[in-house]
């Protein structure tokens, strides 16, 4: 795979004894981790162990309760547009294909003028030329998240955040997002993603990151993590005995 | 969004400019008024002939004689055209209106079912008839608004020495609403009540119900017209009232007046030039 | 039963022959409450919005207010109006007690909570969906407020309709502040009343007949473009 390698401002993320509370529980724990640059990070773990609250307190949706995160130094917040983030459940605006991207070109303050060619860009890497007048909210689960995932990369931030982006998807669109994911990858886009489908943690992980509780577990190379699980519950989430 | 919004302004303001431009075209005084005159269809007769006459538009608010008095001591009409002498005197001597002019008079009639369970078809004596009905208990629809024919309702009751207002609920049922309404009402009850003769000729749904009694004296239903007093309130039109009082009492208001008939019979007589 | 037919045929006879004076009614009708509607959707848009999305202490006290008011009694709006506009009370020198205005007036006050409570309804539910979207691209409140109100144009649409139906529907409040001078504040409502208490009942119904038409007829286009909308955007 061809990996852009350009001067980064935004890796390494640095995240510092995080901890994150709410409502008497400790969501995270302490956790402490180095992401570098030129990988595909996948944060795995069972329901409930924290992966997605992790992955908006670093993208800065949600402050940390304590300790820190900085993105070569800066703060989510000044790394700003350099990060861009998918969710779960899609949110699609009511309106047309094209204009869920326009808006988002729109608020990004891009010129009116170069938006129509962004778009048509956008919606080509999507597979969405055709439907660029449909209602996008009358598209498939899988159409729907590739359009997510178009918009969201609609400015060509450095980091894709995706939070478990095909746990609602059948195969084929499952393969189709992958393939976007990839393709985001091949860009250079610095991937991190969260998903409790281990099957896809290997199909996509450079590295792993096992959430368990709000504590991490593991971050290991994904080979090793597959091959030789050094924590008990590890071991039980990939024989499928860890369910929460 | 911002066309949207420009668009939806400019609707507000012409909408809203119209308006203003439709009410100050014509010179127009607020008449303050009873339902009576307004249900018997006088006012329709005779104010687009005074409009023909002076160009000056009426605007007439038809409300109770008691609400009537409240709106023009308020400063909210220009001229006060109503059926109750003691309030009305109590108007002008309060400084509230210039001066009394009597109008016009009809009557009153007591309506009731054709049953007349009571007994009251025949007599003449007002009085007697009203006791009758509240010694037989039969159903009485009072207007209980406080209106002018409200007030000689309850007048009439005292003269006859009865205290209907204890039964209220029982057989006297106070509806609080105008002559139409309590007379809706007293048709679908099948109940006796007072009414003007002019919005009993004219009204449209008698049912059941017929005239019972009337004739008696106490039954005489003046009708007097005041100037809002200018010098209580400075915006009242006065110059504009004037002039409809003055017509109002002329040799040609006074006949179109007289004229005015419902299936053939007066329901007004002029008494402008009899009282000065 | 025959009442009604008959009042059915006086209807239709009205509506088809285009009686002059039922059209000057109409038109005095739809202009005084579509007036109102626009003055109550240019407070009560901004104000739902507001409450939706700008956080305040007391904030949950407002929108049980703002629900509260939607059901305000016609009757006291028309009392309070009036006293306002009477000569003898604050707003007596603009003089417009008796006209158009001050039952575009009443109207307004009517129906704005009711457009303000359905606009904070559908902004808020909106804004709870759209939220994270709207945080991760770093929005500021104007691009909020914009997004959230085009992407609820219909449903906000709906609102307006819904003031609407109330407004040309009421008669206690347009009574009191216009007095149903004929030509001048006699509107659909006030005329029905005036006829009932002529004891025309035919008339009064026909004329009935003629509102509950116009009301449907806003009422179908509501959920029309209710259905439209969510076929089409979702």
């Amino acid at each position: 795979m061809d990996k852009a390698i350009e001067p980064n401002r935004v890796m390494p993320l640095e995240v510092l004894d995080l901890s994150y509370d709410a409502g008497g529980k400790t969501l995270l724990n302490k956790l402490d981790f180095r992401l570098e640059d030129g990988v595909r990070t996948v944060i795995l773990g069972p329901n409930g162990a924290g992966k997605s609250l992790l992955l908006r307190v670093c993208h800065g949706l949600l402050q940390p309760g304590s300790g820190s995160v900085s993105w070569a130094g800066r703060t989510p917040s000044q790394a700003g547009r350099e990060l861009a983030m998918v969710f779960q459940r899609t949110v699609l605006l009511r309106r047309t294909v094209a204009d869920n991207i326009a808006h988002t070109l729109a608020i990004m303050g891009v010129p009116r003028e170069q938006r129509s060619s962004r778009i048509d860009t956008a919606l080509k890497e999507a597979g969405l030329s055709e439907l660029e007048d449909h209602p996008a909210r009358t598209l498939s689960g899988g159409e729907q998240q590739r359009l997510s995932i178009a918009r969201a990369r609609v400015l060509r931030p450095r980091v894709l955040l995706l939070d478990e982006p095909t746990s609602n998807l059948d195969p084929g669109a499952t393969a189709a997002v992958e393939g976007m994911i990839r393709a985001a990858d091949a860009d250079g886009t610095r991937i991190i993603m969260t998903t409790h489908d281990i099957l896809q943690a290997r199909r996509l992980a450079d590295e792993v990151l096992f959430l368990h509780r709000g504590g991490l577990l593991e971050h290991t190379s994904a080979s090793e993590f597959f091959a030789e699980p050094k924590t008990d519950e590890a071991r039980r989430f990939l024989r499928g005995e860890l369910l929460e | 969004m911002k066309k949207f919004l420009f668009v939806f302004v400019a609707l507000a303001g012409a909408l809203l400019g119209n308006f203003c431009a439709a009410t100050e075209e014509q010179p127009f005084l607020v008449l303050a008024s009873t339902t009576s005159t307004e249900n018997s269809g006088l006012f329709d007769y005779i104010l687009p002939e005074f409009t023909r006459d002076s160009g000056i538009q009426v605007r007439v608010v038809a409300v109770g004689t008691g609400q009537a008095i409240r709106l023009a001591s308020s400063g909210d009409a220009d001229v006060l055209l109503v059926h109750h002498r003691p309030s009305e005197d109590a108007f002008v001597a309060q400084g509230l209106g210039v001066r009394r002019y009597p109008v016009m008079h009809n009557d009153f009639v007591l309506v009731g079912p054709a049953a007349d369970p009571a007994s009251v078809i025949g007599q003449a004596d007002m009085l007697q008839a009203l006791q009758a009905i509240a010694r037989s208990e039969s159903l009485f629809a009072s207007r209980g608004d406080d209106s002018g024919t409200h007030k000689k309702e309850l007048s009439l009751w005292a003269e006859a020495g009865v205290d209907p207002v204890v039964d209220s609920g029982a057989w006297y049922r106070e509806t609080g609403s105008g002559m139409g309404a309590t007379l809706n009402t007293a048709v679908a009850m099948g109940a006796y009540a007072l009414s003007d003769r002019a919005t009993w000729a004219s009204f449209g749904n008698k049912g059941e119900l017929k005239i019972v009694l009337e004739g008696d004296p106490r039954l005489f239903n003046p009708y007097g017209v005041i100037l809002v007093n200018p010098e209580r309130f400075p915006h009242v039109r006065a110059s504009l009232g004037q002039a409809f009082i003055d017509w109002l009492v002329s040799t040609r208001g006074q006949a179109l007046i007289a004229a005015y008939a419902i299936d053939g019979a007066p329901v007004f007589f002029p008494d402008a030039m009899v009282d000065h | 039963m025959s009442e009604v037919f008959s009042a059915v045929a006086t209807a239709v006879e009205l509506v088809v022959r285009l009686d002059p004076d039922l059209v000057e009614i109409v038109a005095l009708s739809l202009k005084v409450s579509l007036s109102a509607v626009l003055i109550a959707a240019l407070v009560g848009l901004p104000l739902g919005a507001a409450v939706a999305l700008v956080k305040f202490p007391g904030r949950r006290g407002a929108v049980i207010l703002l629900n509260a008011a939607m059901g305000l009694p016609p009757v006291v709006v028309g009392l309070v109006v009036y006293l306002l506009l009477s000569r003898a009370g604050p707003l007596g020198e603009l003089g417009i007690l008796f006209t158009p205005a001050a039952m575009v007036i009443a109207q307004s006050i009517l129906i704005t909570p009711i457009i303000a409570a359905l606009t904070r309804q559908t902004i808020s539910d909106l804004h709870e969906e759209y939220d994270e979207y709207l945080c991760s691209l770093g929005a500021g409140h104007l691009q909020r407020i914009t997004t959230l109100l085009w992407d609820g144009r219909f449903r906000l649409l709906t609102g307006l309709l819904a003031g609407f139906g109330r407004a040309s529907a009421e008669v206690g409040a347009v009574i009191i502040v216009g007095g149903n001078i004929n030509h001048v504040t006699r509107v659909m409502t006030t005329t029905i009343a005036l006829e009932t208490s002529k004891g025309n009942l035919n008339l009064a119904l026909a004329l009935g007949i003629v509102l509950i038409i116009l009301a449907a007829s806003v009422n179908a286009a509501a959920v029309l473009i209710g259905d439209a909308a969510s076929k089409r955007y979702g």
